[in-house]
């Protein structure tokens, strides 16, 4: 191996590594706060570059029936709660808004754009609209009754709801994979490298969206609430702060950010209906290496997954996934070193 | 009162499910299905279950009940439903699966019930194990065989292989050297991948430097295009050798220009129009090209289905012989079948020329694959 090689596989490894990254963070915010593994992150990423994909052939993708139906399911235990424990008429309607506002206007819009097939940044708009809601809304459904069990329970929620997903994923994208044109084509090169605007994109939205959660985590109010809630649930809840509402904006932000790692890799690999549990499997590896609690050393994890992965592929191929999953074991054997140990009450 | 409506209920369901068995066991032909419908190898399973609903109501002027099940790509459940299929819905035949490994766990179930299984994946199995078992497509070896006489006629002196990691990857690779040895190709280097790999630089890279003739990618459908393009992306210009397991739009689709004179082994049904007039397929094949894209839309034939249809053109050679030895539902007609099978005279069948024998469960003469060229995104049949 010359220097040439060891260049381009650290930029692919990077490239990689920077949409685990993005995984990854979402992983540990998710669980951060709400202590819930979340499997499913994985196929957020696939939902927004399949639903992408079904824009650019002027198709209106399956998502939205996906989001109304989840968006419907939520608003009928909405008004379940609300005769249950005689809510106002005012207090009912304002729920009932907030959980359909903003499905019911992303579908609209999709409905009305989606045949005209409009530029490719009003469908990567779109896309976001339409998957960045069913954080919540997976959040309302499947976990919120469940918020205070233990981690073993929402665990096992959470591969139910990974498997419901990629169930639904293939009814609505179908068994074959799509990929999607790059958002800007230019080509760069530097010495050995070959750079492409999508590379360059990967990188400065995966940069632009950690600096961004480090700014909303240390300087708003929401985000200051999110890290309480992460630190002590009831001491949160003391202070007045809805442990509830927190766990639906970091599902939103997760699903966010899921779709936007989706957006992002579509164009330089096939996605498929169950292209997402890897990827998610990837960044859950870079996300244990910062023992689920450190953004920072997520990113770190994630990078080193991205560089293993590429490195692995070129000498001995065959092996890559073993070789990538292997590397958890030392990093186990570190953390439970390192780690404080507290059985969970 | 309640005790005489509980007494009345019971002896209704049991009156009922009675009905139900017996139903089972006049209803003519029973043929168990079992393909991945869902699971990654859907791709291969659904067009597979479309050719399925394509078959006529009856055979040998018998009805035929068919019972579908997904097996959603799980040997495990592969062998769940064979099961189920032999206890339960009392099969005459079992067809499927669609995948290599969950048809070779299906086929241990089958011969164990001597139950005929027409697998519709190229399934290796040891000698002797086969005995209940017969195979729908070419082997890998069939289709082997047409992509390095290709090679031989274009000058081909040096491969590189990118195939996948799973058992479709490994036995091309095993069906492929020793036909690449005896023509006097080289194999530069043999590089995996997997189908939900984000990047194949990697692998590209190391094949690009040692700059072969040709490429041979081994995967399937949509899967096929991003390791092509990941050898395009690093300069490759020579020959891409796709097998047959990428003969559908799918690659052209995703692949997008970069898979412009791509070359395809598939089975003859993928270009029947384009084949001489002298071809048995060729009537068989546009006729069944033809009524798939009248359901399915323009461009959207494929291998997969063509073999389960092939299926039903076999049964409806044999059903009638071995209807002669024996009832549905009968061991006596299940091991009737299996005669038939291994004595009827050769079939034309959309894919080519079956011809079973006792010893021979594989069916194709070597000759039947061909090789076709990606020309304006479309197929173009290659001059044998």
């Amino acid at each position: 191996m010359d220097f040439n090689i060891a260049a381009i596989l650290g930029l692919d490894g990077l490239t990689s590594g920077a949409i685990y990254a993005l995984v990854a963070i979402a992983l540990v915010l998710v669980f951060a706060v709400t202590r819930i593994v979340f499997i499913p992150q994985g196929e957020f990423v696939a939902f927004g570059a399949l639903t992408m994909a079904l824009f650019q052939t002027g198709k209106v993708p399956g998502t939205v029936w996906l989001l109304l139906l989840m968006a419907a399911l939520a608003a009928g235990l909405d008004i379940v709660q609300s005769v249950r424990e005689r809510w106002p008429a005012a207090r009912t309607t304002k729920h009932l808004l907030r959980t359909l506002a903003l499905p019911l206007v992303a579908s609209m819009a999709t409905l009305l754009l989606a045949p005209a097939q409009p530029p490719l940044l009003v469908q990567a708009l779109l896309t976001l609209m339409l998957v960045t809601p069913m954080g919540p809304l997976v959040y309302r459904l499947a976990y919120r009754s469940l918020a205070d069990s233990s981690v073993l329970v929402l665990l096992i929620v959470s591969v139910g709801v990974h498997f419901a997903l990629t169930g639904l994923g293939l009814l609505f994208f179908g068994a074959e994979g799509f990929r999607n044109p790059p958002f800007w084509d230019a080509r760069f090169t530097l010495g050995p490298l070959g750079f492409t605007g999508q590379t360059l994109i990967i990188f400065a939205a995966s940069v632009a969206l950690i600096v961004a959660l480090f700014v909303y985590f240390d300087r708003t109010l929401s985000g200051k609430a999110l890290r309480a809630t992460s630190v002590n649930r009831t001491g949160a809840r003391l202070m007045g702060i809805s442990t509830d509402g927190a766990g639906s904006l970091s599902f939103t932000m997760a699903a966010f950010i899921g779709t936007l790692s989706g957006l992002l890799i579509g164009p330089s690999t096939t996605v498929y209906y169950d292209s997402g549990f890897l990827i998610g499997l990837k960044g859950f590896v870079a996300a244990v290496f910062a023992g689920l609690t450190s953004f920072p050393l997520a990113l770190v994890g994630a990078v080193g997954v991205g560089l293993i992965e590429s490195f692995g592929s070129f000498y001995a191929s065959a092996f890559k996934e073993v070789i990538v999953f292997t590397a958890i074991l030392p990093v186990l054997l570190w953390r439970s070193f390192v780690d404080k140990h507290h059985e969970e009450h | 009162m309640t005790r005489f409506f509980k007494t009345t209920l019971a002896a209704a369901a049991a009156a009922a499910v009675t009905l139900l068995a017996s139903g089972a066991a006049l209803a003519d032909i029973t043929i168990g299905v079992s393909l991945p419908l869902t699971g990654p190898g859907s791709g291969l399973g659904i067009p597979m279950s479309h050719g399925v609903k394509m078959w006529p109501a009856t055979v040998g002027g018998e009805k035929i009940r068919l019972v579908i099940l997904d097996d959603a790509t799980d040997p495990t459940k592969g062998v769940q439903n064979a099961r189920r299929f032999i206890n339960e819905d009392k099969v005459d035949l079992i067809v499927g699966s669609g995948v290599t490994p969950v048809a070779i766990a299906i086929a241990d179930v089958a011969a164990e019930a001597r139950t005929v299984q027409l697998a519709t994946s190229p399934i290796g199995l040891p000698p002797g194990k086969d005995a209940w078992t017969f195979r729908m497509p070419q082997s890998n070896g069939v289709m082997a065989n047409a992509m390095v006489a290709h090679m031989q006629k274009n000058g081909v002196k040096t491969v590189g292989f990118l195939g996948y990691t799973d058992a479709y990857g490994e036995q091309w690779l095993q069906a492929l050297t020793p036909l690449l040895d005896k023509a006097g190709i080289k194999m530069v280097g043999a590089e995996r991948f997997a189908r939900a790999d984000t990047s194949v630089t990697a692998q590209a890279l190391k094949l690009t430097a040692a700059n072969p003739d040709a490429m041979i990618v081994v995967a399937s459908g949509s899967g096929a295009a991003m390791p092509q393009l990941g050898l395009v992306e690093r300069g490759y210009k020579g020959k891409v050798y796709q097998t047959h397991a990428a003969a559908t739009r799918d690659l052209m689709r995703v692949g997008g220009k970069a898979t412009e004179g791509t070359f395809v082994t598939a089975g003859p049904v993928v270009v029947a129009e384009q084949l001489p007039d002298n071809h048995p397929s060729k009537a068989l094949g546009m006729k069944f090209n033809a009524a798939y894209e009248q359901i399915h839309g323009a461009g959207t034939r494929n291998q997969f289905a063509a073999h389960s249809y092939d299926a039903y053109l076999m049964l409806e050679q044999v059903v009638p012989l071995a209807l002669k030895k024996g009832k549905p539902g009968t061991p006596e007609f299940r091991a009737a079948l299996k005669d038939a099978l291994e004595s009827t005279p050769a079939l034309a069948v959309t894919h080519g020329v079956l011809d079973f024998s006792p010893t021979d469960h594989w069916g194709f003469r070597a000759d039947t694959g061909v090789v076709m060229k990606v020309v304006d995104a479309n197929w173009k049949l290659e001059p044998r």
